[in-house]
């Protein structure tokens, strides 16, 4: 542990801080979820950190519930991409043939619709709830997984110490497992943190057009949609999520940043 | 066949196939989850009986791949159906708000990409000091804040606390050219934001790519000017790769429109296309869902069609 | 004094570096060397890989490459220090007075551009010349440089020319100014040894010529030897020994310099065939999917027990092809490989585990032939426990004494291949190989990736183990000093033809064909003047026929 940059440490250190802020919100909120405690859109005091919303609720308690629906859904999708698109992936790099051929240009007819505008098209169609985002955000993200663990798993089949195991007569999974797996996590690995700062904007994107999680729940992008009318008066109510937002995607990223810049060192010596 | 004409045309087949697949895939996706228009007009209360006769009347009873080619058929002569919610034909609502939202992405193009390239230039030029470092921190920022709460921060602190630029942008056919920007200029700045951060990182890798290539090397040990190297050696190398990035940022503008444009209550094909999803109206989605992937997909197109043409191995076979 | 061209003095370099989870920091690469280059005359400067000379060939432009600075010393140049002059005019120097000539042509040519446009550039900015006479002179230096079709080669783009003639394209480039000083850097380790000698010629004829000095750099000795006045012996970043280039061949003071010059004496007696061999293989033609021509037409070679057969031949000859037919990798169109004395399948899938234990490969780039993430101990015990079962105390014991048998011992049991040194890495490859206990290894280009005193190691090494382990080796190589050190069979191969197959010493001694007397002539010898004997050989021949 001791060689962990800094960068990386605070980006450690705010992530952990983020995720753990999610688990214990009932616990840390000053007031509940949906608990109207005083006037609309009051100023900061000691009795509301972060003031009122639209309609009376303690913002801080809003930001910290919203953040726990927000980080969950984007978790969760997260997860749903990578399963699908890693073991995809994977299968297609060591099936090739027909198998890769069918799965490749599915994701690429996939991939050739912008994101938000599949999005929408499905969301236009079924009720929008939390475990319908969570599969519509995961599976549409999934092709890009996909493409990133087939391309790695094809890089590494082709090395030599690949081509060394099959010549000694392993078996298929101790080739994915123990020869190309062990490979592929790091880049894998940074792309997860990447995907989930992707997830996260997702949401609240959808949110905040009114597609994704549904009142009187909180999520960050939802209460930017509620508080977006105080702008016009400058009460910035609106703007928390943003600092919320931009906070965890650049500790994310500075995670991920060091697990890719590991892996590439990987090669030159194990520091 | 020259070589370079054969991969070209080869690509453009590859455009309309994927433009194909996509309409099918949107069309399918509609068919495919529960739900249909009849529903969607009577909503989820409506009787069994009613939800039929509804059916009935709006032919949604005949076979899914009949309605797709007539749909299909439709958009060729562009007819693109009519909406559920106001009767209205949907080719005619799309024609003004394509222009407004292809108008927006213009502008936000037209700052963007000199700007982008610009600062792309400059990063290397200051590669590892403190403006390169500076413009990586920026850029690092505005890829973390989604598109929408970079409108509202602007919204905030330049509309509001400044007085600068309107809140919200409308436009319509009297303002004149002048008064049309000055109601954009929020939006143009959020869309270049949001674009000018991968652009410039992109452009920033192409030009260090080529830049750190054993002809520039060449080129310098030959003493030429920094100017003439750049002139002479990098930038036929360097066009292809930027040309590509400029596209790929374009398309994905494109989708960053939609969601700008509701923040802005700005009266184009995005803030339709949203409003058109939330009261479940199908057919206007199918019609602006295919429409933007063509963009998309057109795009993607071009920029793959750039880096052939300029791949001096094909153009000059062997 | 006055002719001196290039004056080094005391010349300091560094770079800064970038260590995985460090700050970084700046080294020393090159630690105070000088020397003297008169008019018309040529230095060799000869090292391993990181002994610095392409970082001094550079700095006597004042260039350095990626974060590498000259940090101390002189470096004058026609009368004045290079170091303190001014940025124009250095400028002046690069591509008038000074250029440069580097390994790879096919990266250093600007593929947008014209051949002609590249070759007068820097000519025609330091207004030697006009565009017309700069044309006329580059017209001129591709017939000199034997050029096909020197008139019109220069309207054609890099990649429409082969690998050597842009390599002499490169050198028509840096004459064209008619510079005072031309640095030559590896400009033929990237080609074959049959284009690398017409190159060479083409150099040593155009430098006599035009009575330009030179910077001859290489890790090849018996190349410099050719070219060079003076040799200057380079070692991370230390002077070793410089003198003329008589000297430094014939009468080496330093240790080291004797050991470069001494490079593959490795003395092997050639074994008789044995009346049944281990390997045959008959009739073997084969071609790679999707291709409509074959690479292999109709191999035919046997190898004995304990016995080294080597394939040679220039790349493209189908030597590789050949053993990934051997190893199953690719199924053969026509054609049977028998191995001790049974029949092997044509595709790896149906081989038996005996099969595949007793034909063992090694790779030519150990990097890339080992799992980065696991470690020595279990790259070696990976086939004890696979083949033979072993687990625990009995596999660590057989991991050590395989660790003894590569001179590398115990402590390196627990280290990750990142760790090793390139020679390192391959003795782990070869222990991995002999884990396996086989009867036969087939050595891909295994020394090619490695500077010439780690290859011998490892040739001497391979060489003890056969007595040793009594294993056989199909030895794929194109350099023909190696095939000398180790071989007791040789078969030389030539667009997917064996075209000459036998005994060590029958192979090696005339009457040859065509091909082999090509190849062999075309290996350098390490004695002065091997290049004008072999080049007037071949035009007496030539004017023969």
């Amino acid at each position: 542990m001791k060689n962990i940059p800094i960068s990386a440490m605070i980006g450690l250190a705010f992530t952990a801080l983020y995720f753990l802020i999610a688990l214990l919100a009932p616990v840390l909120a000053p007031y509940g979820m949906a608990e109207v405690v005083g006037d609309v859109w009051e100023p900061s005091s000691s009795q509301f950190w972060l003031g009122t919303d639209n309609i009376g609720r303690d913002l801080l308690s809003r930001m910290i519930y919203g953040g726990r629906t927000t980080i969950f859904i984007a978790t969760a999708a997260t997860i749903l991409s990578f399963v699908t698109g890693s073991i995809l992936g994977f299968l297609a790099a060591v099936l090739g043939g027909w198998a890769d051929q069918v799965m490749s240009r599915t994701v690429d007819l996939i991939m050739s619709i912008p994101t938000l505008i599949s999005a929408l098209v499905v969301l236009a169609m079924v009720p929008v709830t939390i475990p319908v985002l969570i599969i519509v955000m995961g599976l549409l993200d999934s092709t890009r997984v996909y493409r990133l663990a087939r391309a790695v798993a094809v890089d590494i089949a082709v090395m030599d110490y690949v081509e060394a195991a099959k010549l000694r007569g392993e078996g298929q999974s101790w080739i994915i497992f123990r020869e190309i797996l062990p490979n592929a996590l790091s880049p894998l690995v940074a792309e997860l943190g990447l995907r989930f700062i992707f997830a996260v904007l997702f949401v609240s994107t959808l949110s905040f057009l009114g597609l994704g999680v549904q009142p009187p729940l909180a999520d960050w992008g939802g209460i930017v949609k509620e508080n977006k009318d105080g702008i016009v008066y400058g009460i910035g109510a609106a703007l928390y999520p943003a600092v919320a937002i931009a906070t965890l995607a650049i500790s994310v990223n500075l995670v991920a940043d060091w697990v890719l810049n590991r892996t590439t060192s990987l090669k030159g010596g194990r520091g | 066949m020259h070589p370079i004409l054969k991969l070209v045309s080869q690509r453009l087949a590859l455009g309309l196939l994927l433009l194909l697949g996509a309409s099918a895939l949107i069309f399918g996706l509609t068919e495919a989850l529960p739900g249909d228009a009849a529903q969607a007009v009577l909503g989820q209360s409506a009787t069994p009986e009613a939800l039929a006769n509804l059916r009935e009347e709006m032919g949604l009873n005949r076979p899914a791949l009949t309605r797709y080619f007539e749909w299909l058929g439709g958009i060729v002569q562009g007819d693109l159906g009519q909406s559920l919610t106001n009767k209205l034909d949907i080719a005619e609502s799309v024609g003004g708000r394509l222009n407004n939202t292809l108008f927006l992405a213009f502008w936000a193009a037209l700052v963007s990409v000199p700007l982008a390239i610009f600062l792309g230039l400059l990063a290397v030029r200051y590669r590892n000091r403190w403006p390169d470092k500076l413009i990586s921190a920026v850029t690092l920022t505005t890829i973390s804040i989604p598109e929408f709460l970079i409108g509202y921060v602007l919204v905030y602190f330049v509309a509001v606390k400044l007085g600068m630029f309107s809140p919200l942008a409308m436009i319509n056919d009297s303002m004149s050219l002048g008064q049309k920007l000055n109601s954009i200029a929020l939006p143009v700045m959020v869309l270049t934001m949001v674009v000018l951060a991968h652009m410039m990182r992109m452009t920033r890798a192409a030009i260090l790519n080529v830049m750190q290539s054993a002809y520039v090397e060449t080129a310098e040990l030959k003493g030429l000017t920094n100017f003439k190297i750049i002139y002479r050696h990098a930038l036929p190398n360097a066009v292809a790769p930027i040309v590509n990035v400029v596209m790929l940022n374009l398309a994905y503008l494109v989708v960053g429109v939609v969601v700008v444009e509701v923040v802005f209550v700005y009266p184009g094909m995005g803030q339709y296309l949203v409003d058109h999803v939330t009261k479940r109206d199908v057919p206007v989605v199918l019609a602006c869902g295919v429409i933007f992937a063509a963009i998309y997909i057109g795009l993607n197109m071009v920029a793959d069609i750039v880096a052939i043409l300029a791949n001096p191995r094909l153009r000059h076979p062997k | 004094m006055s002719d001196t061209l290039l004056k080094v003095r005391d010349l300091k370099i560094g770079a800064t570096v970038y260590p995985p989870g460090e700050k970084p920091h700046d080294i020393e690469i090159v630690h105070g060397v000088s020397f003297d280059l008169e008019r018309g005359k040529v230095l060799g400067l000869i090292g391993e890989s990181g002994a610095g000379k392409s970082t001094i060939g550079l700095a006597s432009m004042a260039y350095g490459r990626g974060g590498v600075q000259i940090t101390g010393g002189e470096v004058w140049v026609n009368g004045r220090d290079i170091l303190t002059t001014s940025y124009g005019d250095i400028r002046k120097l690069r591509g008038g007075e000074v250029t440069y000539v580097s390994q790879s042509a096919a990266a250093s040519f600007n593929p947008a551009k014209k051949i002609m446009d590249q070759v007068v550039e820097a000519a025609v900015e330091q207004k030697k010349f006009s565009r017309k006479e700069a044309e006329a002179r580059a017209r001129e230096l591709f017939a000199k440089l034997g050029l096909p079709d020197p008139d019109n080669i220069g309207e054609r783009y890099p990649h429409q020319v082969s690998g050597g003639q842009l390599q002499r394209c490169m050198t028509a480039l840096a004459l064209c100014p008619e510079p005072d000083l031309v640095v030559f850097d590896e400009p033929t380790t990237a080609l074959d040894v049959t284009t690398q000698i017409d190159v060479l010629m083409a150099i040593k004829e155009a430098i006599a010529d035009t009575g330009v000095a030179a910077l001859y750099i290489t890790h090849d000795l018996a190349v410099v030897a050719q070219v060079s006045d003076d040799i200057m012996v380079l070692r991370m970043g230390n002077t070793v020994e410089y003198g003329t280039t008589d000297q430094i061949i014939n009468n080496p003071q330093e240790e080291y310099t004797k050991a470069l010059v001494s490079v593959r004496s490795i003395e092997h007696e050639e074994k008789q065939p044995t009346p049944e061999p281990v390997l045959s293989v008959d009739g073997i033609t084969a071609r790679y999917k999707g291709l409509n021509f074959d690479v292999l037409h109709n191999v035919n070679v046997e190898l004995h027990p304990g016995q080294t057969l080597a394939v040679v031949g220039e790349s493209g000859s189908g030597k590789s092809t050949l053993a990934r037919v051997i190893t199953g990798l690719l199924p053969p169109r026509d054609g049977e490989i028998t191995f001790a004395g049974r029949k092997l399948s044509p595709d790896l899938k149906g081989r038996t585990r005996e099969d595949l234990r007793e034909l063992q490969m090694i790779y030519q780039m150990a990097d890339v032939a080992m799992n980065p993430r696991q470690t020595v101990g279990t790259i070696i015990g990976r086939p004890l426990e696979f083949y033979f079962n072993m687990r625990g105390a009995e596999k660590r014991k057989r991991i050590v004494e395989l660790l003894d048998e590569i001179e590398l011992g115990e402590k390196f049991i627990d280290r990750y291949p990142a760790e090793l040194s390139g020679g390192q890495k391959q003795r782990v490859c070869i222990a991995r190989s002999l884990a396996a206990k086989p009867k036969m290894i087939i050595c891909d280009e295994v020394t090619s990736a490695l500077d010439p005193l780690v290859a011998d190691g490892i040739l001497k090494l391979l060489l003890d183990l056969q007595k040793i382990e009594d294993v056989a080796y199909l030895f794929i190589t194109h350099d023909l000093a190696t095939v000398r050190a180790i071989s007791d069979s040789i078969a030389v191969m030539y667009q997917g033809r064996v075209v000459r197959y036998g005994p060590k010493s029958q192979v090696l001694s005339p009457p040859f064909d065509d091909y082999t007397d090509l190849l062999l002539s075309s290996v350098p010898e390490m004695h002065l003047g091997w290049l004008e004997e072999v080049v007037a050989h071949r035009k007496m021949e030539s004017a023969g026929n």
